[in-house]
């Protein structure tokens, strides 16, 4: 077009040579929005917001810290008790990651239940997916620089893990340690890793909003867009609706900082590393163990470290599994009903890695793994040849507008609004 | 202006473009190994390979624990029992058979490398007061592997025995480790 868009000559004259201003007048204002998204969608913006978070309070850590075995403790305590605001740019980071899971799992979550993943969102899915395990190796390797008696031995509990790899498995240990055991050469690369993934984070979330803008959101009814009148433009409704999400989490982000600094983390952590000596008790952080459960179910070495990788690489084929052609669980209720039987099942996963390795948590932990991996290998590609779906609304507009008996809850809500 | 794309010349771009591919990719490889390999033990790493200890103050029963490679080496003076029932051991119920003797070099020593197989903890059992397991040589708090006097997985997830470093005798009490 060759009239201006923008009032402002100046960002006329900059637009019409770098389209930046067109691109995010398309993306973040006019960007066409689904008018019936419930809260849940505001933990993806939630889990953008924490990403940044997380690296701007980690850049600033990082030039007061020292990533050498003798100095990395020392200099941790430096940043607690010495630099300006250090203890309070600590304590963010550390529960920061602690939020970005919580906000990650419910935003996973919430595309189970509302069958965001399927097509055709596979890709934005399977990227999400992706995200998820780089954070998840971000965050353990970020847990080892403090260097404390749980960073050492979860370092070596985790690298470890790849012993169990036939053959080679010793020697990608070695590789993985550039040394004969966790030490100084590990902390190294580990700071040097820990600093660059989350960038890597930044490029793959912005292949997954790319993705996300080329059909846009799923909804709560999980049905196709039909039409200008089933949408409204992203701002000023959903920058609002995101910014209002975003105060009350901050708010619990914020109480869980300044008067909870510690819940979730272990006091082991402030003994420094001592190679010598385990602790009696190694856990991994809450957001690792479900997955460290199922590790440990399994009563082989390569068995349990190829089911822990399992359970995430089976989130990758999801769309695939899953065959049904309906994707919000309020049109298919079979798989709302499995659907909380899973979280359950991810909820007793995540206690039972907390537990001890022994008794009636071994038993427990091997039922809730077969649960796990049953639900995705069995139930969901068979639940479609048994379910009755209920009838789908003709557009997202008709069950707002029209008393409808297939009204969902959110809806009905949204009605006496 | 003639058209020269004749079979033979299409065969010699084939040919062209599949050596240039090849070659393009061994010197990407080349280039990417030194960035790999850079991430293997370093020479100095790997010169402070070796640790001397002297056993004469070790007595009957007591254990030792040394450092060797950042690594917890076990070294225990064995009781004549203890030997006793390493050595009459069955090798059938072992999930790693290895016979007592081939895993020492002086049957009143065991060197062991004090790391659990399974996934790197270190055992428990050197001290007088540890839980040492159910066939009495060590126990791994981490996820319940028991070992017995020859440090031989007899229970638990560990899928071999306990390593033995390279080692060797330099006189009755001293010995090399690596």
């Amino acid at each position: 077009m060759s009239k201006p868009k923008f009032k402002n000559p100046v960002v006329n004259w900059i637009d019409y040579r770098l389209p930046i201003f067109t691109f995010m007048n398309h993306e973040l204002n006019e960007y066409p929005t689904p008018k019936n998204l419930n809260y849940f969608w505001n933990f993806g913006s939630l889990a953008g917001i924490t990403l940044v978070i997380m690296i701007v309070t980690g850049i600033v850590l990082s030039m007061n810290y020292t990533a050498h075995i003798d100095y990395a403790f020392d200099s941790v305590e430096r940043i607690m008790r010495d630099v300006n605001h250090g203890w309070l740019l600590r304590y963010i980071h550390m529960n920061g990651a602690s939020f970005f899971f919580i906000v990650v799992y419910i935003h996973i979550f919430r595309g189970l239940y509302y069958g965001s993943y399927k097509a055709p969102r596979e890709i934005l899915w399977i990227l999400g997916v992706l995200i998820l395990l780089l954070m998840m190796a971000t965050a353990f390797m970020g847990y080892v620089l403090p260097w404390g008696q749980m960073s050492f031995w979860g370092a070596t509990v985790i690298t470890n893990l790849f012993s169990a790899i036939p053959l080679v498995g010793e020697s990608i240990v070695t590789w993985l340690w550039g040394g004969f055991s966790v030490d100084n050469p590990t902390l190294n690369r580990f700071f040097s890793l820990h600093f660059v993934l989350p960038f890597v984070i930044v490029g793959v979330v912005i292949l997954h909003l790319v993705a996300l803008h080329r059909f846009g959101s799923n909804n709560p009814i999980g049905i196709d867009v039909k039409g200008k009148q089933d949408t409204i433009p992203f701002h000023p409704y959903y920058t609002i609706k995101d910014l209002f999400g975003l105060s009350v989490f901050a708010t619990v982000f914020a109480a869980a900082v300044f008067f909870f600094p510690n819940f979730m983390g272990h006091p082991d952590n402030y003994i420094p590393a001592n190679p010598m000596v385990t602790p009696a008790h190694i856990v991994p952080e809450w957001y690792f163990l479900p997955f460290y459960a199922i590790l440990r179910a399994i009563p082989d070495k390569l068995g349990g470290v190829l089911f822990m990788f399992g359970a995430i690489m089976v989130l990758f084929v999801l769309p695939w599994l899953d065959k049904s052609s309906v994707r919000s669980s309020q049109f298919r209720p079979l798989y709302k009903l499995f659907f909380w039987f899973l979280v359950i099942d991810c909820i007793a996963l995540g206690y039972l890695g907390a537990m001890p390795a022994e008794g009636i948590y071994v038993v427990l932990s091997r039922l809730a793994t077969a649960y796990y991996f049953f639900h995705f290998l069995i139930i969901l590609p068979l639940l479609p040849k048994i379910e009755s779906t209920r009838p789908l609304p003709v557009s997202i507009s008709t069950p707002i507008i029209t008393t409808s008996s297939n009204a969902s809850t959110v809806m009905a809500m949204r009605e006496k609004k | 202006m003639t058209n020269k794309n004749t079979p033979d010349d299409k065969n010699k771009r084939d040919f062209l473009q599949v050596s240039t591919y090849a070659l393009g990719a061994v010197g990407a490889a080349s280039f990417v190994w030194p960035l790999i390999n850079q991430m293997n033990p370093a020479a100095d790493t790997l010169a402070l390979a070796s640790t001397e200890v002297d056993l004469e103050q070790l007595e009957e029963g007591q254990a030792i624990t040394v450092t060797w490679r950042g690594k917890p080496v076990f070294i225990r003076h064995r009781t004549k029992e203890e030997i006793a029932s390493a050595k009459d051991q069955l090798l059938d119920g072992l999930r790693d058979p290895q016979t007592d003797d081939e895993r020492v070099k002086n049957e009143k020593y065991i060197v062991l490398v004090g790391v659990c197989t399974h996934l790197g903890c270190v055992p428990l059992g050197q001290k007088s007061g540890d839980v040492k397991g159910e066939y009495g040589g060590w126990f791994c708090p981490c996820h319940g592997s028991h070992y017995d006097h020859s440090g031989r997985i007899r229970k638990g997830p560990a899928p071999t025995n306990l390593e033995i470093p390279q080692y060797s005798f330099l006189s009755d009490t001293l010995i090399k480790i690596g």
